[in-house]
């Protein structure tokens, strides 16, 4: 261990850090920036810490670019074809990796989101080949070929999917981690419910309903979904709002000027 | 996860030659359990052999009349094909009833019924448990033991079989057909699970290296007076406290054939037969539905945390029955 009191001197490199400096140069951080950083006393450690977070930072901007999909080959690596949000991305892969890691980690498309990485809380759900997955519990090499929809395709050109502005509307959400599954999963629960495909709650099995779904069968259709905020209302609302297509009372609204005049004369006796 | 090399079969049989050179290794379909245990290292596999692109997911009826079901078709899929839903809607509501929309979006039919247990303790590697690492103890028998088995377990063993689609199976007598290093052969349902005895690492009367292929349906006659009843903690994506798969044929009033299976309560999906026994040929009213329950019941031997099963199980019997029935 170095002496933290003595300043750090830049010729006295270990082997790690000459590694880090010949690395420096994919981050984008000029070498005697580094330099500040690590010399100064004590700050050597979190120097680099917050080199390693720039320089993350700084590759996943590129690649949500698409202009970098693929790393360097992996040991034992396998290729991997997706075709994500309508980019094809040629990968070579640990066989291990899932879905979501990749998503994540290779592609940096971090709208996808790692809850519980078990299969218990949905906010994984991304839509494959048309049908809502937890890309936790899937392979990457599974979805080899096939096409994958995250919550960042969702969005067009013209702007936001309806129900992502019926999420906003109705306030579907309060901490936001699990709303991309939220999403993809009410955006595929419409879908299903055209196919005609039954839920446990349908009364007749042999006539599931296409029309208007009732709350209980949008509560068990979303039910793969868990809201630690509990926002469930208001996403029931958002559901409900583009799967009928007339628009329920919002959950939520500013108050006009009127309103909060009214408020402080009953509340607090103000005169206006 | 440990590390594994990764191939996928291109035919079902070069899916059994794979695993016959691998023996460490394992089938891949939906990944909805393999994966997870993989990721707690419960399971582990030197070699991961993906099934997923096989031909395997035709459902088509059979020269019988009844009905076969792909291995590899989603439970999605399966519970909401038209002749599923039809002729067999028994089948179809207890796999409505199991996890989620995603889940069965993946779940295969073939993958269902080799779920492994959700026992705490078998998922706890750092638990002893006889079924993850024999003879290193049980650690449900004098631990939390609420969701545990009331039927059939042994002094190894006190988990429940978690799947619904498998209740409805054994209920309808269904066989699973597979193909192993030796051939093809067909296992009758209700004998495909078994119970833990001294080898509660087996979860299933499959020999190694075998692969499901289809499980087929006989000719439908419980597509009238069914029901699935399942009970749990909560409303929707919860595994079974106890459920009951019921299934009526009548002749008037009178039952002229009866099936009920039970989930939640033993190790494999648990056919009723003291029940049925007592209901064939009998009419179909509340006090012969009550005394069949209570015949079943009469057998269950509960642990420290699940009497209430017992109770629970009773009413269960009795009110599938009344719901399949169509008396109150």
């Amino acid at each position: 261990m170095q002496d933290p009191s003595k300043p750090t001197h830049p010729d006295d490199l270990s082997e790690d850090e000459s590694a880090l400096f010949a690395d420096l140069a994919r981050g984008g951080i000029a070498r005697r920036d580094f330099l500040k950083l690590v010399s100064g006393t004590g700050a050597g450690v979190f120097g680099m810490q917050l080199l390693a977070e720039q320089r993350t930072y700084a590759e996943a901007a590129s690649l949500a670019d698409g202009a970098v999909a693929a790393a360097a080959p992996v040991a034992g690596g396998i290729p991997v074809k997706l075709t994500v949000n309508g980019t094809v991305q040629s990968l070579d892969l640990d066989p291990r990796i899932t879905l979501l890691d990749t998503l994540r980690e290779k592609l940096a498309l971090t709208g996808t989101k790692k809850g519980c990485d078990h299969g218990q809380c949905g906010a994984c759900t991304v839509i494959v080949d048309g049908k809502r997955v937890l890309s936790c519990l899937t392979l990457a090499a599974q979805a080899d070929g096939k096409e994958v929809t995250t919550v960042e395709g969702l969005a067009t050109e013209k702007g936001l999917h309806p129900m992502q502005e019926a999420f906003i509307e109705h306030d579907g959400f309060q901490c936001g981690y699990c709303t991309p599954g939220q999403l993809c999963s009410a955006v595929c629960l419409l879908d299903e419910a055209k196919r005609g495909e039954a839920s446990f709650v349908t009364p007749d099995l042999g006539n599931p309903p296409t029309g208007d779904l009732s709350d209980d069968e949008i509560r068990e259709r979303m039910s793969g979904n868990i809201c630690r905020c509990a926002a469930y209302p208001q996403i029931l609302a958002a559901v409900k709002d583009v799967h009928s297509g007339k628009k329920t009372a919002s959950t939520w609204g500013f108050a006009s000027e009127e309103e909060i005049a009214l408020i402080r004369k009953e509340l607090f006796h103000e005169t206006i | 996860m440990k590390p594994f090399e990764y191939s996928r079969a291109t035919s079902p049989a070069d899916a059994v030659q794979s695993l016959a050179e691998k023996p460490d290794g394992r089938f891949l379909a939906g990944g909805t359990n393999l994966l997870d245990l993989m990721k707690e290292d419960v399971e582990s596999a030197s070699a991961i052999i993906d099934l997923t692109r096989l031909d395997l997911t035709e459902i088509k009826e059979t020269e019988d009349g009844g009905l076969r079901l792909g291995a590899l078709a989603k439970n999605s899929d399966t519970a909401n094909h038209e002749i599923v839903r039809t002729n067999y809607p028994l089948l179809s509501r207890a796999m409505l009833s199991a996890a989620t929309f995603q889940i069965r979006n993946m779940a295969t039919n073939g993958g269902n019924p080799l779920q492994r247990t959700r026992c705490q303790y078998f998922y706890d590697t750092a638990t002893p448990c006889n079924k993850r690492e024999p003879g290193s103890g049980c650690g449900a028998m004098e631990g939390l033991n609420r969701n545990h088995a009331i039927f059939g377990w042994s002094d190894k063993c006190v988990a429940v079989h978690p799947s619904d689609m498998a209740v409805a199976l054994a209920a309808l007598d269904a066989v699973v057909r597979v193909q192993g290093p030796d051939g093809e052969r067909s296992i009758n349902f209700t004998d495909f699970h078994r119970l833990p005895g001294d080898e509660p690492e087996r979860d299933t009367n499959l020999k190694p290296g075998e692969l499901i292929v289809s499980i087929d349906l006989p000719p439908s006659k419980f597509a009238k007076h069914y029901y699935y009843l399942k009970v749990r903690d909560r409303a929707s994506y919860a595994f079974a406290l106890v459920s009951v798969a019921a299934a009526l044929e009548m002749d008037g009033d009178t039952i002229k054939d009866v099936r009920i299976a039970m989930g939640g309560v033993a190790h494999k999906p648990w056919r009723a037969t003291k029940a049925e026994e007592a209901l064939k040929g009998k009419p179909a009213t509340k006090q012969n539905f009550a005394a069949a329950a209570d015949a079943e019941m009469a057998e269950a031997k509960p642990l420290e945390h699940n009497q209430y099963k017992v109770p629970l199980g009773r009413g269960a019997i009795l009110r599938a029955l009344q719901q399949a029935a169509g008396i109150s």
